[in-house]
């Protein structure tokens, strides 16, 4: 190898690429760049071979050099920013060859990541348009993610964009459609009909997609439509059939057709989809049918009788692995639609028989407990359970049963009674895991206190609906995910997706990197975006709130007489509303309540506190006056950080406006 | 941007490496991929995955996996459909994509990887301008086949086989060696269908979902242009109607950019000047209302239902059966059929059904008590049954009745012959259920 010698090899090399003639054998020139460009030290002598392909009549070369500008930067990444450089490649953005001009994009954003990458001026946006026609499709997908970060100035130029770009949304290539839907979904942020048409008009590639030979884009193509799903419900509704399984298809496209079938369920095509879903619960694949049969669950929610029908039939299976996910799920629906309670009791007695697994059992035995008093052979299931209590293994079926038998007790004393005391002697004598030892003791003491006592304890509500609509997400905005269209986002999930870039912005913000290398790091996102996602998820922006940071009542009550009023806001608020729900949502997003007044009482207050990670504590105070209908906001802060001050205020907002509209 | 490339064997062997940054990990990423490939639970999707900062987005073709990383987050449709590109760009310039065939040309495929990307950034994948940059030729091997003797004939005389094209001849690569003058200017023609349909237990049609491809593999010289006539009564969209026959009706078409369709409202002509390599000219999407009968029912029993002359290859019947059922009795028409229980569910194969046909197996699982022949006369059928999915290819018939009338050339190449011209049409199956 010649490139790894000593200093006259060096030379030699120099020498070599000032030689014309192996400048004109465009292969070797742009070999020799490659390689040598991996190699520190010889910064000096690849300069101005680079410097001098960028102005090579041959374009090929010209391509070379463009993208060595950006290896050379990023070999010495400590260097500064080459000003000349850097206008040589701004004006090499007017070359003749497509593939130049792309480069010099893709070079331009490497060279200048720490000032947020390329610049998309007005006369650049308007250039690279109507450069469009000429690139190939990957050109085009690229400059399409390069111009998310233009803004146009006026209403009319941005309807002049948006209609030069429309012949992208035809292409035959999936990624220009996608890029050029992105384009359209965040150049018309303040156009909602302007948006619902794109997706109208994307529908066909989407579904085509979704349809095609490639598992993998058919994959990536769902996880998509689940996304616009979310936003509208019903936009895929009428297209049901194509997201029927085939049974050749691999396990993770089955599960996501399930999901998309069970998200756009409507009035029209409920029958027809719940035919499809139930074929499914009798797959071969055991973990196959178990979806298919949480699905039904999940559709039972809005269509409650036709689900429970199903599910009962599937009882007579008396398959296990069909029984216990079925019982499972019809534990959750009692929880959130009490109405089919009555057909749920009819449903269970001989089911236990096929039950054999941990969870089922629980489900069954919560069932028992909770309903007991309408099944009429419930305690004698029971019994069974307390005879085989020896031979069970897993402890948290023995503290369910605990629990149910106790419950059952309280409706039916004269039936389990005897049963009670054998299970409580075996639990408290017996019984090596002490987690159930210590339920036993806790119920034996209990019932020592007297009867009045446990009925208080143990008659909690026996569902709660309002739980559905907190675990359903409402109608999201199409704003709100516009910017991870066409990225991994939807692909992971977001769930996943935040604790992937929550690794990450972790091992980004060490103390070697300035802060506006890991903002610019974070890949194609515009700047002006990620501002607004910063706003929409302040759990992997800058604001890091701390779970569980407790402060007690009198620490809050000292620092909260010492400190002044930071902020101060109104918000609009209706009608009443359950303490508990907003207590939740709050703690969700690690803002923790310190006291709150009941339900009705007014005027209503409640007290609050958070702490983000750098320290920064806030106290927050909510007072909702009887006679207006207002929430009045005001936050205290120990250290006067307007940037954090403002980011906590949004999330709050977006708590107390979530909380707002399920409620109406 | 993309930080590595790597094919892999089906068992996980790396066959070609390209790290294009510099800036990860190094060759034990690929077997990274691959650990956390096989050890993936059932319901989470490998399409994507992220270790350490990194994703691998993979796809599968012909038995290889074909793997980028990148750091940023990108585009999933850009990426995998570069990820297909670079499978038929392989394919076209090795022969065929496969184990054998790229660790033959690893020269070839690392030359094509640095031309393609740059410092993981896409340069081209045009075939076209490609070629002006790969110096390797393609090494190909050609095993010893009885075809290339019984296609000599006995004393010369032409025989019937070699009017008809190996099936493999399509599969070599696109560039002839320059020295070797004697390479025939071919064009193959697919029209290919899939199938996907949905018949309910009373024999009502659910769901038909037909989506077809013209498919080009060229090897003339580029430039030469050619015209592809279809059927006349092809009509796109529901108002639209042709002729008085029976119209062949599609509901979407999309073309590839490089069509000319100047005659196509007129003639139904598709005209384009095709670059070297595999290229797909037409797409079109047919549901619902399927112009010609469906070619399987199954009553009590499956039956072909075309006209005689033509046959079905490949049939294959997947019948889940209620658990319990461990056993069953066969009566078989023929010996090369064949029926087994595998995984809970019945397996018939039949590896060619003459159109016209019926066929029956009665079949009776022993712990069955039910009529002899899934018979439907008697009460509904047990739950756990069903639904049966069949899974056929019908050579020489499309389900929506589109043809390729002619496919004329413009180009006469000077001393060779006429350039052959090969047309195939293809409907196979992607979900055939038919629910008992």
């Amino acid at each position: 190898m010649p490139y790894l010698g000593s200093e006259d090899v060096v030379k030699e090399l120099k020498k070599a690429l000032c030689n014309p003639h192996i400048q004109g054998d465009r292969l070797r020139y742009r070999n020799v760049i490659q390689r040598v460009i991996r190699m520190p030290g010889v910064q000096e002598y690849i300069q101005q071979p680079i410097l001098n392909g960028l102005r090579d009549k041959a374009s090929y070369v010209r391509r070379v050099a463009v993208l060595g500008c950006a290896k050379m930067h990023n070999l010495h990444g400590d260097s500064e920013v080459d000003g000349a450089l850097v206008n040589e490649l701004y004006s090499l953005l007017r070359d003749q060859d497509p593939i130049v001009v792309v480069n010099c994009l893709r070079s331009l954003e490497e060279i200048l990541k720490q000032e947020g990458g390329v610049v998309i001026n007005k006369p650049i946006a308007h250039h690279l348009l109507n450069r469009m026609s000429k690139l190939d499709q990957w050109g085009q997908a690229e400059v399409l993610n390069f111009l998310l970060r233009y803004q146009p100035r006026s209403e009319e130029e941005l309807f002049d964009i948006l209609n030069l770009l429309d012949s992208f949304l035809k292409s035959s290539s999936p990624g220009v459609v996608m890029g050029a839907t992105k384009l359209f979904l965040i150049l018309a942020k303040k156009f909602p009909h302007v948006q619902t048409d794109v997706l109208v008009r994307v529908k066909g590639p989407l579904l085509a997609a979704c349809s095609s030979e490639s598992r993998e884009l058919c994959f990536v193509a769902l996880c998509h439509v689940r996304q616009i799903l979310h936003s509208l419900p019903g936009h895929f509704s009428s297209h049901y059939k194509k997201f029927f399984c085939s049974y050749s298809e691999p396990h993770y496209i089955k599960l996501q057709k399930v999901e998309v079938l069970c998200e756009l369920v409507n009035d029209e095509n409920v029958q027809q989809v719940l035919e499809e879903l139930r074929g499914y619960c009798t797959d071969v694949s055991a973990d196959f049918a178990q979806a298919a049969i949480f699905a039904i669950g999940g559709i039972a929610r809005t269509y409650t009788d036709q689900c429970v029908q199903i599910l009962t039939e599937l009882l007579g299976l008396r398959q296990e692995h069909i029984t216990t996910v079925v019982v499972q799920t019809f534990r959750d629906l009692v929880w959130l639609c009490p109405q089919c309670t009555e057909a749920v009791c009819q449903a269970l007695p001989g089911c236990e028989e096929n039950i054999q697994d941990s969870e089922g059992k629980q489900a069954l035995i919560w069932l028992l407990g909770v309903h007991g008093e309408r099944i009429p052979n419930a305690p004698y299931v029971l019994e069974d359970f307390v005879e085989n209590v020896k031979s069970e293994t897993f402890p948290a079926v023995k503290m369910e049963l605990l629990t149910a038998l106790l419950r059952l007790f309280l409706s039916r004393p004269a039936e389990c009674q005897d049963m009670l005391g054998r299970l409580l002697y075996y639990c408290i004598e017996e019984e090596k895991d002490m987690a159930v030892r210590d339920r036993g003791l806790f119920y034996y003491r209990l019932l020592l206190v007297g009867i009045d006592e446990v009925k208080r304890i143990l008659c909690s509500p026996k569902s709660d609906p309002t739980l559905g609509l907190l675990e359903d997400p409402a109608e999201r905005p199409v704003n709100s995910w516009a910017s991870d269209f066409n990225t991994l986002v939807p692909v992971y999930g977001k769930a996943h997706w935040a604790t992937i870039s929550k690794c990450q912005g972790a091992e980004r913000c060490g103390p070697e990197l300035p802060k506006t290398s890991s903002f610019a790091a974070s890949g194609p996102l515009i700047p002006e975006d990620n501002k607004e996602r910063e706003q929409e998820f302040p759990d992997s922006g800058a604001l890091m709130l701390v779970p569980n940071r407790q402060l007690t009542a009198e620490y809050f009550e000292k620092t909260w007489l010492s400190l002044k009023v930071a902020h101060q806001q109104v918000l609009p608020w209706r009608g009443e509303f359950h303490p508990d729900t907003l207590q939740m949502a709050l703690q969700v997003v690690n803002i923790q309540t310190i006291a709150m007044s009941r339900a009705g009482t007014r005027p209503w207050k409640a007290y609050l506190s958070a702490q983000d990670d750098t320290g920064c504590l806030f106290l927050i105070e909510l007072l909702l006056e009887p006679e207006n209908s207002e929430m009045q906001i005001s936050v205290k802060q120990n250290e006067a950080r307007t940037e954090t001050l403002n980011s906590f205020i949004s999330v709050l907002e977006t708590v107390i406006g979530t909380i707002e509209e399920i409620k109406s | 941007m993309i930080s590595q490339f790597f094919i892999l064997s089906s068992k996980g062997d790396p066959l070609i490496y390209k790290d294009f940054r510099g800036d990860s990990g190094g060759r034990d990423v690929a077997e990274l991929f691959y650990r956390k490939l096989t050890g993936l639970p059932g319901d989470e999707s490998p399409v994507v995955m992220h270790h350490d900062g990194r994703h691998f987005i993979h796809i599968r073709h012909s038995g290889l996996y074909l793997v980028v990383t990148t750091s940023e987050n990108v585009s999933p449709f850009s990426l995998l459909e570069l990820l297909s590109r670079l499978a038929t760009l392989l394919g076209d310039y090795c022969g065929s994509l496969g184990e054998g065939t790229i660790s033959r040309n690893v020269a070839l495929v690392y030359e094509l990887l640095d031309e393609v990307l740059d410092y993981g950034y896409v340069q081209t994948t045009s075939t076209e301008m490609l070629r002006n940059f790969i110096q390797t030729e393609a090494v190909v091997s050609k095993p010893f086949s009885l075809f290339d003797l019984s296609s000599v004939g006995l004393f010369g005389a032409e025989t019937q086989q070699s009017k008809v094209a190996p099936s493999s001849a399509a599969s070599r690569p696109v560039l002839s060696s320059r020295s070797d003058q004697s390479q025939k200017n071919e064009v193959f023609l697919d029209v290919v269908e899939r199938l996907s349909v949905l018949i309910a237990s009373n024999g009502s049609l659910l769901k038909v979902d037909v989506q077809g491809e013209i498919r080009l593999k060229s090897f003339l010289p580029s430039g030469s242009e050619m015209r592809i006539g279809l059927t006349e009564e092809f009509c796109v969209g529901k108002s639209e109607l042709r002729g008085y026959g029976p119209g062949i009706r599609v509901d979407e078409v999309s073309f590839h950019s490089s069509v000319n369709l100047d005659e196509f409202e007129s003639h139904r002509i598709l005209r384009l000047q095709p670059p070297q390599g595999e290229l797909t000219v037409m797409r079109y999407q047919l549901s619902d209302d399927l112009p010609s009968p469906l070619p399987f029912r199954l009553f009590p029993s499956v039956q072909w239902d075309r006209g005689s002359g033509r046959q079905a290859l490949n049939v294959r019947l997947h019948l889940p059966l209620p658990r319990g059922v461990v056993s069953l009795s066969q009566e078989l028409s023929s010996p090369e059929q064949k029926a087994e229980l595998a995984e809970g569910a019945l397996r018939w194969d039949l590896p060619r059904v003459q159109g016209g046909s019926q066929l029956s197996a009665p079949l009776l699982p022993p712990s069955f008590n039910g009529p002899p022949s899934h018979g439907l006369s008697t009460s509904a059928p047990p739950l756990g049954l069903g639904p049966a999915s069949l899974s056929f290819e019908l050579p020489r018939h499309t389900c929506s009745g589109l043809q390729v009338r002619f496919l004329r050339l413009a180009f006469r190449p000077c001393g060779n012959a006429n350039p052959h011209k090969w047309v195939r049409h293809l409907s196979h199956s992607d979900a055939y259920v038919i629910r008992i």
